[in-house]
């Protein structure tokens, strides 16, 4: 594997830990066919998440959509993304930002939901119109 | 790995001289471009946080307001945009397999993805401001008691039960009555807090969607350069993460914006 249009010395590359490649890339092509199968899912599950908006299920309904959506989203991620044969850390990177988004967004709405009995029904804060 | 019959085409490959191989810089690369996304994520992050308190304290406004969106050219838009996710990560492949001919084509296809989407993007645009469906002051209330009569009923139909029963416990439950409409599809107050949130998401979206066409055209001249190839695939994959990030954003606003139920 190594390559002889390699510039530094082989003692050089021994500092990149884990490169068996000699420090070469080693690319990994996803298979046509999984991208195909993962287009067709995303659109599939597109279908079903604007479906399932024809039947009432109540509360359901924002749950199922958000889930569809997460699992669309986990499907972009793994394998257009590539994150399926990445580092670990580049998805440790993901989970981190979304788990703080996700604290955002549930610390403020504790927050706001908290002032719930002050506020009047059908009026927006701070807006006139 | 496995060798090829004939040797794959590899691209003009360039190493910068503080790396010491390849496969450092591009690792090095591939983690700033991530560090990147999660900044992306988190300023997302912030609109969807207003999304989410804005729609927890006044349901009834999305409720109405999500009617006066075409959910069908946002499904439209959906499809386009995961179809060019599709051909994106497959111009990877193609440059890591030094396909040059099919990258450049895949490219062009992900390129003309995206004019479409901004296309049908304009489409719905100018529909808003022509019935004067925008943020802030510049909501027509006068136009939407007028034009959007039908879409109101249609809303209070399309909204079903659920709508209904919002309504008529907002009215009991407000201390101030509430002076909306007769009917009980009356347009709520402070519609144009919806449509200022649609058209910040979207705007941004959309301002995301040009920049990284810009990136694509940028890689579809390089590939046409025949830049590209198995040693050298860096500036696809990590363009490609872009392209699927603003994807990942889509995935996510089409639903909360055109399918509340």
């Amino acid at each position: 594997m190594d390559e002889p249009g390699t510039p530094r010395d082989p003692a050089a590359t021994d500092s990149v830990l884990d490169e068996p490649g000699g420090g070469d890339l080693r690319p990994h092509p996803v298979p046509l066919r999984l991208l195909a199968a993962t287009f067709g899912a995303l659109i599939a599950l597109t279908v079903a998440t604007v479906a399932v908006t024809y039947v009432d299920l109540g509360r359901l309904n924002l749950i199922l959509a958000l889930s569809i959506a997460t699992v669309k989203g986990v499907m972009v991620a793994e394998i257009f993304m590539h994150l399926r044969w990445d580092r670990p850390f580049h998805r440790f990177l993901l989970l981190s930002a979304l788990s703080f988004v996700a604290l955002f967004i549930g610390i403020l709405l504790l927050d706001s939901t908290s002032y719930q009995a002050d506020l009047i029904q059908g009026f927006a804060p701070g807006v006139s119109q | 790995m496995s060798a090829t019959a004939t040797p794959r085409y590899e691209g003009k490959a360039r190493l910068a001289h503080y790396f010491d191989t390849r496969a450092q810089q591009y690792d090095s690369h591939k983690l700033g471009m991530w560090l990147f996304l999660v900044t992306e994520v988190l300023m997302f992050g912030g609109l969807f946080c207003a999304y989410a308190i804005y729609r927890a304290n006044h349901p009834e406004i999305f409720l109405y307001a999500h009617t006066l969106l075409d959910k069908n050219l946002g499904a439209i838009n959906t499809v386009v945009l995961l179809f060019s996710s599709f051909t994106m990560a497959w111009s990877v492949r193609a440059a890591m397999l030094g396909q040059r001919r099919l990258l450049a084509g895949l490219l062009a296809i992900t390129l003309l993805c995206g004019f479409a989407f901004l296309g049908i993007k304009g489409v719905e645009y100018n529909h808003k401001w022509q019935h004067g469906l925008l943020w802030g002051d510049r909501f027509d209330y006068a136009a939407l008691q007028e034009h959007g009569a039908g879409a109101g009923a249609a809303a209070a139909g399309g909204a079903g039960a659920e709508g209904q029963a919002v309504m008529s416990e907002l009215d009991r439950a407000a201390e101030v009555t509430v002076a909306h409409g007769h009917e009980p599809a009356a347009i709520p107050r402070n519609v144009h807090i919806f449509f200022g949130i649609y058209f910040v998401m979207t705007g941004l979206h959309g301002i995301h969607v040009i920049a990284g066409m810009v990136v694509i055209g940028w890689l579809l001249r390089r590939a046409v350069r025949s830049d590209f190839g198995s040693r050298n695939y860096t500036a696809v994959d990590l363009g490609g993460l872009y392209w699927h990030l603003v994807d990942l954003i889509w995935i996510f606003l089409f639903p909360l914006l055109y399918l509340i139920h």
